[in-house]
């Protein structure tokens, strides 16, 4: 399939396209690392970027995020170009962004991590909702922020992106590394923010949980896009997945 | 009266007192530096000059537009932060994705250049500075005199300390400036204006230095090369207190002022480079700094 048949697939979601990436291309320094990403994400669709190591899934989220530092092409969110912007200007267009490394603050307790971000539109979770989801965080606050287990670490990433209000979450290996009950409860909170209308993209080495949770998935591979996958077919293309990622 | 180790108790207060005074200096001038460089990464050499600055800015406003200590005191920290911000929108701000090294060499330039202006206007003799007539005089204490602007400066240095800290780790403001000292580009994708904070922070710790020179203008001559002479040693403090610390900043500038006086009294000879020594043993036995986190 092209890159062109790929663009014209219909979109599952009902409420349009919220990001648009087309031709993206980004570099690390002089290493050419995108070579024209093209894919599309409907408001309120999780949709998974798969791949192998070095495939350059991170760094298409650090692009759209505006933290590559050398990128062109074109990344469309809820209709503005936003490939010349700063990351503090794409944040506040609410796009919000949660890293493989997860970056909790260790000079920060654990409730400064959270309120960190300031929130840049109406509408992020309140307190309550972010303590029900995660009720661990609740009685670890005043902990400095890196002194929490993995898994805790890993819902106060996601948590203090939620209390922001954006609605494009870009989830960089959420269960790299957790235990499996964690990883189960990463994976039901990722389906409740789908119901709470999030949009959600999300990069996965573990295509078992992508399946879980995901509408589609782009298949990533030397920098681009090489395949699209709805969870749907996804038992009909496991070899062929396979084969992708080289498993 | 008693004596301590055959010293009269006269002499040892005074020498206190006097390390005291000069551990404010180093207290609120390694404060500056550190916050500096935490966010930074720039070792600001510019420090001790724009210490300097405070003073005659000081000066400045009393002789030429009549202000007196205690509006300078506000004014001046405000007119050289300014002046720091600028230098940082226009000169510093370049040299951030380069080693620290140009960084240095920048604001060790910079610092020539200030210095060698004001000596080419001011001449290195001194300019006098009067003490406010409402800090003037002293109190009798008992085992000592304790002039009230002695007193003043001590406690002014404790207030802006603590402030500065509490700002800085009990804050909303101070949470975004760790957060960014760990992380900036992070800190950057939640919305947050790195750049203008940086900015910022260094306008800030340049109007420390300022104010630490306001408040040192009563005491020393006001002079050209005023802060050349204290910037050495505060280079040292933050050396041993371990780059990057507040509290160790605040604690190690008070602690080796004392320690400083202590040598005046007991060992006069050693009080000159007891704060050097005490750097070279720290280097050899906590690299990091007695305050500092090992990266």
């Amino acid at each position: 399939m092209t890159e062109a048949q790929l663009m014209e697939r219909p979109q599952a979601a009902a409420g349009g396209t919220l990001l648009k990436v087309a031709d993206l291309n980004g570099w690390y320094g002089e290493s050419h690392v995108l070579h024209g990403m093209n894919f599309e994400v409907g408001a309120g669709e999780v949709v998974t970027l798969l791949g192998r190591n070095g495939a350059g899934k991170t760094t298409t989220l650090k692009a759209i995020m505006g933290i590559l530092a050398r990128r062109t092409g074109s990344v469309i969110h809820d209709g503005r170009e936003t490939i010349k912007l700063p990351s503090r200007a794409i944040a506040r267009m609410g796009i919000a962004y949660c890293p493989e490394e997860r970056a909790i603050f260790s000079s920060l307790s654990v409730e400064e991590n959270l309120m960190l971000p300031p929130q840049v539109k109406p509408g992020g979770f309140s307190n309550e909702q972010i303590f029900d989801l995660f009720p661990n965080l609740k009685e670890r606050l005043s902990s400095q922020g890196t002194k929490l287990s993995g898994g805790e670490q890993q819902m106060l990433a996601i948590a203090r992106i939620l209390r922001t209000g954006a609605k494009l979450l870009l989830l960089d290996e959420p269960t790299e590394g957790l235990a499996p009950v964690i990883v189960q409860h990463i994976g039901q909170t990722i389906a409740r923010l789908k119901q709470e209308g999030f949009t959600i993209v999300l990069v996965e080495q573990n295509f078992r949980f992508a399946a879980s949770v995901a509408d589609r998935h782009y298949v990533v591979d030397q920098g681009r896009v090489v395949d699209t996958i709805p969870n749907s077919e996804l038992e009909a293309n496991i070899d062929k997945l396979h084969a992708y990622l080289g498993v | 009266m008693f004596e301590l180790l055959g010293i009269p108790p006269q002499a040892l207060f005074g020498q206190l007192l006097l390390g005291l005074i000069n551990g404010s200096f180093y207290a609120i001038l390694s404060l500056g530096l550190a916050i500096i460089f935490g966010l930074l990464n720039i070792i600001n050499f510019t420090h001790g000059a724009q210490y300097m600055m405070g003073a005659f800015v000081a000066w400045m406003l009393l002789n030429y537009l009549g202000v007196p200590y205690w509006g300078a005191l506000l004014i001046a920290p405000v007119v050289v932060g300014a002046t720091g911000i600028v230098l940082e929108r226009l000169l510093i701000s370049r040299l951030y994705h380069l080693d620290h090294l140009y960084g240095l060499l920048l604001t060790f330039g910079l610092a020539l250049v200030i210095t060698g202006l004001f000596r080419n206007y001011y001449g290195i003799s001194g300019l006098p500075y009067g003490i406010p007539a409402q800090l003037s005089g002293g109190q009798n204490l008992g085992f000592m005199f304790l002039p009230n602007y002695r007193g003043w400066v001590v406690i002014a240095s404790l207030v802006v300390c603590i402030s500065t800290w509490f700002i800085i780790e009990k804050t909303k403001l101070g949470a975004y400036l760790r957060a960014a000292t760990e992380n900036p580009t992070m800190v950057g994708a939640f919305g947050i204006n790195v750049p203008r904070l940086i900015t910022l922070t260094y306008g800030f710790g340049v109007g420390l230095a300022a104010f630490a020179g306001v408040l040192a203008a009563p005491i020393y001559s006001v002079n050209p090369n005023m802060g050349a002479d204290l910037i050495i040693v505060v280079f040292a403090v933050v050396v041993i207190g371990g780059m990057g610390s507040i509290l160790g900043s605040i604690v190690t500038g008070f602690g080796l002022g004392l320690i400083e006086g202590l040598t005046r009294v007991f060992y006069p000879e050693g009080s000159a480079v007891v704060i050097f020594v005490i750097m070279a043993i720290v280097l050899l036995v906590k690299p990091a700094g007695l305050f500092g986190r090992t990266a």
